[in-house]
């Protein structure tokens, strides 16, 4: 029997309501797929299931809000029987009301002798509950970011270190790619940073993982949080999966895709939960330097400012737990070095 | 398609990458993206949404030529009227 509990879906994440289940009892499922829509307080996320199995029972109902951890569905693992669920013990009273109000009474716990369920229990079920005010996505998200990152100011003793790194090869290779591209497939030098950081990171695993339970995990692959703003305000930074192993096109047309997703609300669990270093760029608006707060558990942010007079200048918040200042140089120098060959990104 | 009917496009798909903008409060002479506080991304995704429904090329070397609404309107119409 396989439990389907709701993961974390990110370092600030308590409990989640869930929407829509994708999938009934019956129904198979492989690894990866979405089974559940569940609302955070950041945004509606489709829930991937990481094992194969066949569907037995949905234990939570849409419109829930459960911590995480809970056990939502239960599934037959391959080549298990169903299990036979133990009649529900239930007076005849409460079996007639509840088959006129509609109410599942296999799903009820009972609070009568030896947990039978009672007339009470299954009225208590049919009672409308009140609508739910309507949640301020905003204020929900701002109490979420701020969950995480007073957490990553109290838990990680922050480092931080700046380059100005030279972009006159990175910006004539691009605008001449750029030149025999067609619209839909031209890169931004965003796709540039990505690239260069994840590349970057395989030299240096210690600057891509998590930190937990005292020690550092390094990450599988360079799974890179991208920090989005939300027209709405606040942000998110799902993942781009394996970025070292994409080509700049892959990354641009991934990166395209999730900006479209997260400000659509549409990013899948493991984009929220998987991300092992984050790149921000906050060139847009004019910055020069980014001085960013590591999203925990991991335990590096890289951040670029504003492209100007062909240079931008890259920084550095490393977790002091994991790494030191003169690994964090090298790392920034790794990344300076690799945006000076575009071409081989 | 007129001056009128490109306007209209270019003002519809404005709207599907910042849903918030109201035509009443865009000033057709200041810079666009300033205005509008569209990105990189928001910039590139709003082109090709003008590529792909008006068939229109647009070089990245012309992007200096399309800084405000009435730009990219006139823009769009040379590019549009050359055809």
């Amino acid at each position: 029997m396989i439990e389907f509990k709701l993961p974390s879906l990110g370092a600030d994440m308590e409990e989640g309501k869930l929407l829509e289940w994708k999938v009934k009892p019956g129904d198979t499922v492989k690894r990866g797929d979405v089974v559940a829509v569940v609302d955070t307080s950041k945004a509606a996320v489709d829930v991937e299931i990481w094992q194969d199995g066949v569907v037995q029972e949905l234990v939570t109902q849409p419109g829930e809000t459960i911590p995480v951890g809970t056990v939502m569905a239960r599934l037959l693992s391959a080549g298990e029987g169903p299990v036979k669920a133990e009649r529900k013990k239930i007076s005849p009273a409460a079996r007639k009301r509840a088959a006129e109000l509609g109410v599942d009474v296999e799903k009820l716990a009972g609070t009568g002798p030896e947990g039978a369920v009672t007339l009470e229990d299954v009225e208590k079920q049919a009672k409308p509950t009140a609508a739910a005010p309507a949640v301020d996505r905003a204020a929900e998200m701002r109490k979420a970011i701020a969950a995480a990152m007073s957490r990553s100011k109290r838990e990680i003793p922050h480092y931080y270190l700046s380059e100005t790194v030279p972009l006159g090869r990175a910006l004539a290779w691009l605008e001449a790619e750029n030149a025999r591209r067609a619209l839909p497939e031209r890169l931004l030098m965003a796709a540039l940073f990505l690239k260069a950081t994840a590349a970057a990171c395989t030299e240096f695993p210690e600057m891509n993982g998590h930190y937990r339970e005292g020690a550092f995990h390094p990450g599988a692959g360079v799974h890179v949080g991208v920090a989005i703003s939300l027209r709405q305000g606040g942000l998110v930074a799902p993942a781009l999966h394996d970025v070292q192993d994409k080509s700049l096109s892959e990354v641009m047309k991934g990166l395209t895709d999730l900006v479209k997703r997260a400000r659509a609300g549409s990013l899948r669990s493991s984009e929220m939960s998987d991300p092992s270093i984050t790149v921000t760029n906050l060139g847009e608006g004019g910055v020069e330097t980014v001085f960013g707060v590591i999203y925990p558990p991991q335990v590096a942010l890289v951040g670029f400012g504003a492209v100007k007079q062909n240079a931008v200048v890259a920084s550095l918040s490393g977790d002091h737990r994991v790494s030191d200042g003169h690994r964090g140089a090298l790392f920034l120098g790794a990344i300076a070095r690799r945006l000076q060959e575009p071409e081989k990104l | 398609m007129n001056k009128p009917e490109i306007r209209a496009t270019v003002l519809a798909e404005l709207k599907r990458i910042a849903p918030e903008i109201e035509e009443s409060e865009l000033a057709p002479a200041s810079p666009l993206r300033e205005q509008v506080d569209l990105d990189s991304m928001d910039w590139l995704n709003f082109l090709v949404a003008l590529h792909e429904r008006l068939k229109v090329d647009i070089p990245e070397a012309d992007y200096a030529r399309l800084g405000t609404l009435d730009q990219t309107v006139d823009y769009l119409a040379r590019k549009l009227g050359a055809r």
